[in-house]
Parts: C-alpha cells; structure tokens; sequence
C-alpha cells in the first residue's frame, strides 16, 4: 500500500494524488491516442461508440451520482443536443466548431429551465417526470416535422474543422481522435467539478437537503445548475452520437435509451467517473460480445446461427440485476475491492467495504 | 440590542401548538442553554431560526435584522451555523469535504470559473483547507480527516457535525443536543469545546440539552420550556430549583399519589 507524503494543500487539490498513478493514467491516455494504429477500422468504430457512450454517462453521473437526482429523460438532452447540432450547421450554416458548442449550451439551458419546476419532486416522482420529458421529446420531434423532418429524420453532414473533415466512415481515426478529445475534456471538467465548491455542493445536496440548506447552499439553484451542467455534456454526447449514427429521427433516442444510459451508470459504478467508463464499456461493447460468443459457441455445438431478438436486453437486464444484489457499489466497486485485496495483501478483510447503518437518519424536516 | 432576539413568536401544527409566545434574547457572548422535557419545542425553536418552520406570529430578529426576510440558505451566510439533533451529515463524503462544505458560505467564486478550475478558485481552495484544518486542529479531527462519515462510530460524528458548523465561522452557534449518545469523557470534551468556542473564538452558543451537568457546567442563562411555553428563565440553578420546572419533569404535587400494587 502506498503512503503519500503530502506536504501542502495542493497535493489534495492537484488531479492526480502522486507521480504513480499520473503515470498510470498518461500511459492509459497513450494507448488511446495509438489505438487507431493497432486496431481496424470496425474495431476504432466500436471504440468510438464507447467513448460517446461513456462522455453520455459521465453526463447523467453528474445528476444521479454526484447530486443523487434521478433522471430517466436524458435520451430527451441526447436528442435535444443532436437537434441542435445538426439544425445549427444544415439552417444557420454555422460550423461545427460554433454549433457544437452552442449544442451543449442549448441542451444545458433547456435542462436548467426544465430542471426549476422538476427538481421540487423528489426519489420515484422525479424519476417519472423526467421519464414524461422523454416521452414528450420524442413526440415533439416528430411534431415538429418541417423543422427536424420528423420520421423520416435527417443525415448529419461531414464534420468540418479548418478544412479537415471528421467523418465516421471516412475518416474513423480522426473522428475516434475528435471523440476522445472531447472525452478526455468533459473528464477535466467534471474532475474540476469534484473538487471546488460546486462539487461539494452537488454531495451535500444529495446526502442531506436540510443540512446543506443549512451550510449557506441554496438547494433548488443547486438543482438547477446539476441539471444544467449534466443536460449539457449529454447533449454534446447527442450532438457526437449523431455524427457517429448519421442518420437519426426520433426512434433514435427512444425512453430505452434514457433507461440504458441510467443502468449503466449503476452498473459502472455509481458516483465516479471511472463508473461512466466501465458502464460504457459494458453498453457499447455487449452487441459485439454477444455476437462473438454466438459465432463461439455455434463453432462448437453447430448450427445455430439464429438471432435471438431481445437477448441483449436480457443479459443487460441479467447483469443489473445481479449487480444489485452481489455489487451496488457496481464494476468501479468491485475494482476497487480488488485493488485492495492485492494492496494489503494479505491483510484484506471481508468486511473492510462493509458499510455501517446510518444513526437515526431523519426525513421529517423535508 | 441582544444578537438574538426571539420576540413572540407561535408556530401552530394544525391543531398542535407547538410554540406558544415564546420570547427571550440571547446575549452576544454568552452561553444560553434551551431545558424542557420532550416535546417542550426546543427543536422547534431552532428549526424556526434556521427557517425550516415558518412562525404564525411574531418575529425573529438576528444583530437587528428579521430573519423572516430571508430565504433558508442565506441563515448561514448571516453567520448563524447550526447541528442536528439525529446528525445530518454528508455521508458518501469524507470529514474534510464535510468541513469543507461549511465553508460555502465564503465561496467567492462562480460556477463557470469552477468547471474551469482557474487559479484563483485553487486560491480560494487553499484558504478553505486552512481555515478547516483549524477546526480539525480544534477538534483533534486529524485522524479523521479522509475517512468517510458512512465509516465513523456516533461519537465521531457528533464532533465532526460540530466541526462543521464551525467551519462557517459563525456568530451564533445552535447546538441541537450535542451530548446526546455520547459517553461522559466525550460529554467533558463537549463540555470544554463549548467553553473554548465562546471563549476563544467569541462565539455565541444557544444549544439544547437534556444533561443538567453539562447545562449546568458551560451555560450562563438557561431557559426551560414545556409545552411550548416558556417556564423559566435564569442561570442553571434557578432553573433547577424553579417548582415549575420540577412540575413540568416530575408531575404537579397536587396530583393524587397512585397506590403501588
């Protein structure tokens, strides 16, 4: 186990706790920036996918991880944020520098505006009333058909930035390195997030509502800006994930993708941001898994080769449910379990991440 | 003028009233201690400072200025810090970032500079982290300092909730049972803790206790209520020796002795 020496505040406040563990994370960065050397072209797509997933999720881990609200509507942001993006360079002509941007701060504003009236409900009501924003988002696209076509949807354009053109199918390392600049940022800022006062703010709001009151913090604008700042990363994650699909209507961002991106940060790992990552991992990469356990096990049994339809809904649902029961804490948990059984080996206990029962804990003042 | 004034003030529960006219002042500087048996409206009256309750009648004045005025968060920005009688802490977070949140309230910078991290929110984070380590030198947290709350025994808890009223800095202190659950030598550490907060630091401490050693031991003017009524007010031991204050604890000597079977 590694003893850090610290010897100011800085070393608490910097984003890596010693030269060990920055060292983990430039070398894990490397391997990303040369993924593309190593990997083909169906793979780099996969891996795109990935990481518009995990920027999705870090996105709602803000708002269900961070500040302990409940949404089941941020397919609605992932749309609003696509919209956006797309109208702002097809309508306005603008380039995608400025309406990718402009998305997240569309997606964000319409968020915190949403976020006033939603955030007076608390637990399971908030959860239905954001399930109705999605539900209401859907229909409002196809309403409003002469604006986003709606069924039949609408292509996203090559991205264009200072001549180079980003397109998936083109160009897929450049699209993975856009991507995964935009990750790598929305992971800075939401780190920057974890440690000021706003980040303390958004736990003190989800651990206790009346003593966070009582610390000088005003409860609903709190919500608000959670809302805000989480609406508006997922819908840049929106505004990628229609340059990543292409083509899109209102059937993309359907309630099963406001429900997916929520089981997978619970899977992940609730409350960090290595849960987004690995709850990602999991969403984006459970198709292809899939796929090739079929292709595996048809090789050995034989025939079988039929597509089971809902399968992958299944062993989602599976795995939720068995995390639930054996892992709360989700995959970042159970790594973290890991981690320590191998740092104090051999002195790790069962118990060591056994949580005690709260004292008392009230909700009469509420 | 007192920096707490509480001026007839009456809050009704449907039917229930739970503070009845109730009027006193605390002193700046001094020590005052709310008594009464359960259900008296001590709680009451502290959670209608912090604006939780909103009062019926009357009006509660802090350094002058009616707190009715203002919305619940801006209590702690006025410099009135308070705990909880069944500890509301943070738990998924440590005793640091618990400290530290009491700090919020000298939070200068604004939200887009955070989401950037920009040098002078790192300034501010580094005055916010000595002023908490004063508290934890205070306290003697330092042991404490990255656990998380969800891991700590009662007794810790219970110091760190105090830690972080302090941390705001407050003029006023409320302290909701602050000995309760606690064994005697943490009660004597409370005990001196109450003493170096008003003598150290200059803050004024209004807390609600059940333990008369420790009422008795740190407060100049107690005040017992019962029913939501004031009963009594003095130091510790008139308010001890007051018929009506037995009354209220032990039942009326006019009650008729039940024969024991």
């Amino acid at each position: 186990m590694r003893t850090v020496f610290k010897t100011s505040y800085d070393a608490d406040i910097n984003y890596f706790r010693h030269g060990a563990q920055a060292t983990w994370y430039m070398l894990l960065l490397a391997i990303a920036l040369i993924l593309p050397f190593l990997m083909g072209t169906f793979w780099i797509g996969e891996m795109t996918n990935m990481l518009i997933w995990a920027i999705a999720g870090m996105g709602l881990m803000i708002l269900v991880g961070q500040t302990g609200q409940a949404s089941l509507g941020h397919a609605a942001f992932l749309a609003i944020g696509c919209y956006a993006n797309v109208l702002l360079q097809l309508k306005l002509g603008l380039p995608f520098l400025l309406s990718f941007p402009l998305a997240g701060v569309i997606a964000g504003l319409a968020g915190a505006l949403i976020a006033m009236p939603m955030t007076k409900l608390h637990g399971i009501y908030l959860a239905i009333g954001t399930l109705a924003i999605s539900i209401l988002t859907d229909d409002l696209i196809v309403i409003a058909e002469p604006l986003t076509n709606g069924v039949v949807g609408l292509f996203a354009p090559t991205i264009d930035i200072l001549g180079l053109q980003f397109d998936r199918y083109a160009t897929p390392d450049r699209f993975y390195w856009m991507v995964l600049f935009v990750a790598v940022a929305v992971v800075l800022v939401y780190r920057n997030i974890l440690r000021s006062p706003l980040g303390r703010a958004f736990a003190a709001v989800r651990d206790s509502e009346v003593s966070a009151q009582a610390m000088g913090v005003n409860v609903a604008r709190t919500k608000a800006l959670s809302f805000g700042i989480s609406t508006a990363i997922t819908g840049l994650a929106g505004a990628l994930m229609g340059h990543f699909a292409g083509i899109f209507n209102n059937e993309t961002f359907n309630i099963i993708i406001s429900i997916q991106l929520l089981l997978m940060i619970v899977i992940g790992g609730l409350g960090s941001i290595h849960g987004a990552f690995f709850g990602a991992i999991v969403v984006a990469l459970l198709p292809q898994a899939i796929a090739i356990s079929r292709d595996l096990i048809s090789g050995f049994v034989g025939g079988g080769t039929v597509a089971i339809p809902g399968l992958e809904s299944a062993i989602f649902g599976a795995m939720l449910i068995g995390f639930i029961l054996f892992e709360p804490m989700g995959i970042y948990g159970r790594w973290l379990k890991i981690r320590t059984y191998f740092e104090l080996f051999p002195f790790y206990r069962k118990d060591m991440f056994r949580r005690q029962k709260s004292y008392l804990k009230t909700e009469r003042m509420r | 003028m007192s920096l707490l004034e509480i001026d007839n003030v009456t809050l009704r529960f449907g039917g229930v009233v739970a503070v009845n006219q109730v009027s006193f002042s605390v002193e700046e500087g001094e020590v005052f201690a709310l008594v009464g048996p359960n259900g008296a409206g001590k709680s009451t009256v502290f959670n209608l400072i912090s604006r939780i309750y909103e009062p019926v009648e009357g009006d509660i004045r802090f350094d002058g200025d009616s707190l009715l005025r203002h919305p619940p968060h801006d209590i702690a920005k006025l410099g009135i810090a308070r705990t909880f009688q069944n500890i509301e802490l943070f738990e998924q977070a440590t005793v640091l970032q618990n400290l530290l949140v009491g700090r919020h309230r000298h939070r200068k910078s604004n939200f887009i500079s955070e989401l950037l991290f920009t040098p002078s929110v790192r300034e501010g984070e580094r005055r916010h982290r000595a002023a908490v380590e004063k508290v934890i030198d205070f306290l003697d947290l330092q042991a404490y300092r990255d656990k998380y709350i969800a891991g700590l025994p009662y007794g810790v808890r219970k110091v760190v909730e105090m830690g972080r009223a302090l941390a705001i800095e407050p003029r006023l202190l409320l302290l909701d049972e602050p000995a309760s659950g606690l064994s005697v030598e943490e009660t004597q550490d409370v005990a001196f803790w109450i003493e170096d907060i008003k003598k150290q630091m200059g803050v004024t401490v209004l807390m609600v206790e059940h333990d008369m050693h420790l009422v008795s031991a740190v407060s100049d003017r107690v005040l017992a209520l019962a029913d939501g009524k004031v009963l009594s007010l003095g130091t510790a031991q008139e308010v001890q020796n007051d018929p009506k204050v037995i009354e209220a604890y032990i039942g009326g000597s006019d009650e008729p002795e039940r024969e024991v079977a």
